[in-house]
């Protein structure tokens, strides 16, 4: 994790969306720098997830602006942030290695990456099982491996506790900790405990638009 | 919020006083055009009566393509400028082209009846507007397999470009196919060199179909838009009550 | 290869092991061309005559069929398991993914439904002077199903039970590779040069890998919003 990044700014400048004929939030606007967090809160529906996919490319804001200053000139976000969504991409006919080996040439990172990356997230012992063999938590660690094989500045975690014992909880804080160490920055959307420093922003809340320190 | 509602009540307001004019027209122009090929135009020296089908055959033909490129059309607005009525445009011309589709299948095969003898004759226009009919029944289906209007929406504009870059291609290879295996078709009354007789009340189906085509998917629109209206009241109740 | 083909050549490569790995299931369409050759002549009769003279036109068909059964899982298992959102997060671009999987599948599956094709061929009283044609307007005819079939793979990836809905996309489009490539084989069998027609099924073939990148990421963008 001795990946420095050059120092950033994620500006999100009056995002409005929609779910179906509904709207989510008209005015999300909020500013992203290098080692900051922000949690994202809210309850169920309230457009979490759907704001992390726009943020990663995924999903069209209907209205708003993304602009993401990488040491001094824009860049495309997709290509920037990891995004960790609800499903893991993992697939049951291939081993953790070989997953992990894939997903490290996909995003043009070195093999050797790969195999570092599962021994930090505590998969060293089950490489070669198949992704049918793993547990949910275990799924979980090797989603998490490619955030670690492939330095990118901006981490977009959907509620990555879920299906996590407590060991693996301590993993993520401790992942997302060195991240931001190393002068990265991430975007959480969490229920329950959170993130240690971190801002947070509440998109239930009518007066999304400013991100209170926490 | 506005802008996505501005244009669909302009289009409402405006909508509702066309469809019958277009309808009336459309009654008015069939009629007319369909007694003059009927009953004024001499019979063809060859064919006879039996050619009289084409004045309500040769329209359809034209009325299908022609409502094929505006859906295509319409699915390159939607999917370019994210236009809320090209969507419902398309939906909505798609059923009324599918039918003039149909019509030209049957009377071409009511007319190849008596010519060739047989109810089903793999000509090569005949072969094309076919495969026309499959691409309107694709289209009409992807509306239908998709559970949220938006990505049907998308999902469907795509696949109607996708058709409308391979319809050249298809009617190329249909016409390569039908000279390798057939010799010229028997069914060449239309054409540039056509007396008058014919082709007036021709035009004047033709248009008659298209006034019927128009209040058809006008129809349709003003439908989807009603249904999207009470979708919209659905989801607002909901949305307050939880 | 230069090194900025490395994340394609991964997707491919891995397309490629996922399809002949267990749970792949690409010699499924196999045994399907095959039974649906089998059942040519209890159908028409053994008469040589009668298999020589639909058996190319069956062969085809046959062919066409085999080709759209790979295609329901295309895209589909990648978008229910997340696979797609994390391809999707790169500057690679969906397009090149696209492309990538039609050219792991035709390898895994349309690749061996070529060389199978002259048997089934010959089993249906085909002439052994027209094999080698038989061979490449397989090839040909088997890159364009591949191509259209994904147009519709990635149209349906959302959709459940999308198969027929597949099939109904993918079949009218399917039209020009047919015509050319069974006419090719016809005209080899008829001892006629098939060049003209193998061209035009190259062609159409060409157009068809032409679209299908462009019109499947956008298809699976839609997907995935």
């Amino acid at each position: 994790m001795a990946t420095d990044f050059p120092p950033f700014t994620l500006h999100v400048r009056s995002i409005s969306a929609f779910r179906g004929y509904r709207r989510l939030y008209d005015d999300v606007s909020f500013a992203l720098r290098s080692g900051e967090a922000i949690e994202l809160r809210g309850p169920n529906g309230a457009g979490k997830t759907t704001l992390l996919r726009i943020l990663a490319g995924l999903t069209q804001p209907a209205s708003g602006e993304i602009a993401f200053d990488l040491g001094g000139s824009l860049a495309d976000m997709g290509s920037h942030a990891h995004f960790l969504g609800h499903l893991d991409a993992v697939k049951a006919g291939e081993s953790a290695a070989a997953q992990a080996r894939f997903w490290a040439q996909y995003f043009d990172a070195p093999l050797s990456a790969a195999d570092a990356a599962l021994s930090r997230v505590g998969l060293e012992k089950r490489q070669n099982v198949p992704g049918r063999g793993l547990s949910a938590g275990q799924k979980r660690r090797l989603a998490l491996a490619r955030l670690v094989m492939a330095p990118r500045p901006v981490w977009l975690l959907d509620e990555p506790f879920a299906s996590l014992d407590i060991q693996g909880r301590e993993l993520v804080l401790d992942l997302v900790e060195a991240h931001r160490a190393a002068g990265g920055a991430a975007i959480v959307a969490l229920h329950g405990e959170g993130l240690p420093n971190a801002q947070t922003l509440d998109v239930s809340s009518p007066s999304v638009g400013n991100v209170e320190p926490a | 919020m506005i802008s996505t509602f501005a244009n669909p009540h302009r289009f409402m307001s405006v909508s509702k006083p066309a469809i019958p004019i277009l309808f009336a027209a459309a009654a008015l122009l069939i009629g007319v055009g369909v007694y003059q090929g009927l009953f004024v135009a001499p019979a063809d020296y060859r064919q006879g009566d039996a050619a009289r089908i084409m004045f309500v055959h040769v329209p359809a033909a034209w009325v299908c393509m022609a409502a094929y490129a505006s859906m295509a059309a319409a699915s390159f607005s939607s999917l370019v400028w994210r236009h809320n009525l090209a969507d419902l445009a398309a939906k909505s011309a798609a059923p009324a082209g599918a039918a003039f589709t149909l019509i030209c299948l049957a009377t071409g095969s009511l007319w190849g009846k008596p010519i060739w003898n047989t109810w089903w004759e793999w000509d090569a226009r005949m072969t094309s507007v076919l495969v026309l009919f499959f691409l309107y029944l694709g289209y009409m289906a992807i509306w239908r397999a998709y559970e949220t209007p938006q990505t049907a929406a998308r999902a469907a504009a795509i696949l109607c470009l996708v058709g409308a870059i391979n319809l050249p291609i298809i009617k190329f290879s249909v016409d390569w196919w039908s000279t390798l295996h057939q010799p010229a078709s028997v069914l060449r009354a239309d054409g540039p060199s056509m007396p008058a007789s014919y082709l007036t009340p021709l035009l004047t189906v033709a248009l008659g179909y298209l006034a019927l085509f128009l209040a058809a998917t006008l129809t349709g629109m003003r439908a989807e838009v009603y249904a999207r209206r009470a979708e919209i009241m659905m989801q607002r109740r909901v949305a307050a009550e939880g | 290869m230069s090194d900025a083909f490395r994340p394609v050549r991964a997707v491919f490569m891995r397309e490629l092991s996922l399809a002949w790995s267990g749970g792949g299931g690409a010699a499924l369409p196999l045994g399907f061309f095959a039974g649906a050759a089998m059942l040519t002549p209890l159908a028409l009769g053994p008469a040589p005559e009668l298999l020589r003279a639909a058996g190319p036109g069956v062969l085809f068909i046959a062919l066409s069929l085999s080709s759209l059964l790979p295609m329901e899982r295309l895209f589909q298992a990648d978008l229910e398991d997340g696979t797609l959102e994390t391809l999707a997060s790169s500057d690679v671009g969906l397009e090149s993914v696209a492309l990538a999987k039609v050219f792991a599948h035709w390898t895994a599956t349309g690749l061996p439904l070529a060389l199978l094709s002259p048997v089934l061929w010959l089993m249906l009283q085909g002439s052994e002077a027209a094999l080698g044609y038989v061979l490449l307007a397989s090839v040909i005819a088997g890159l364009a199903f591949f191509a259209i079939g994904a147009i519709g793979a990635a149209l349906a990836a959302g959709v459940r039970r999308g198969g027929l809905l597949i099939a109904l996309i993918a079949l009218p489009l399917y039209a020009p590779a047919m015509i050319f490539s069974a006419s090719a084989v016809y005209a080899a069998a008829d001892g006629r040069s098939p060049v003209a027609s193998l061209m035009l099924a190259g062609a159409s073939a060409m157009a068809a890998l032409a679209i299908s990148p462009f019109a499947s990421a956008a298809a699976l963008r839609t997907a995935l919003d």
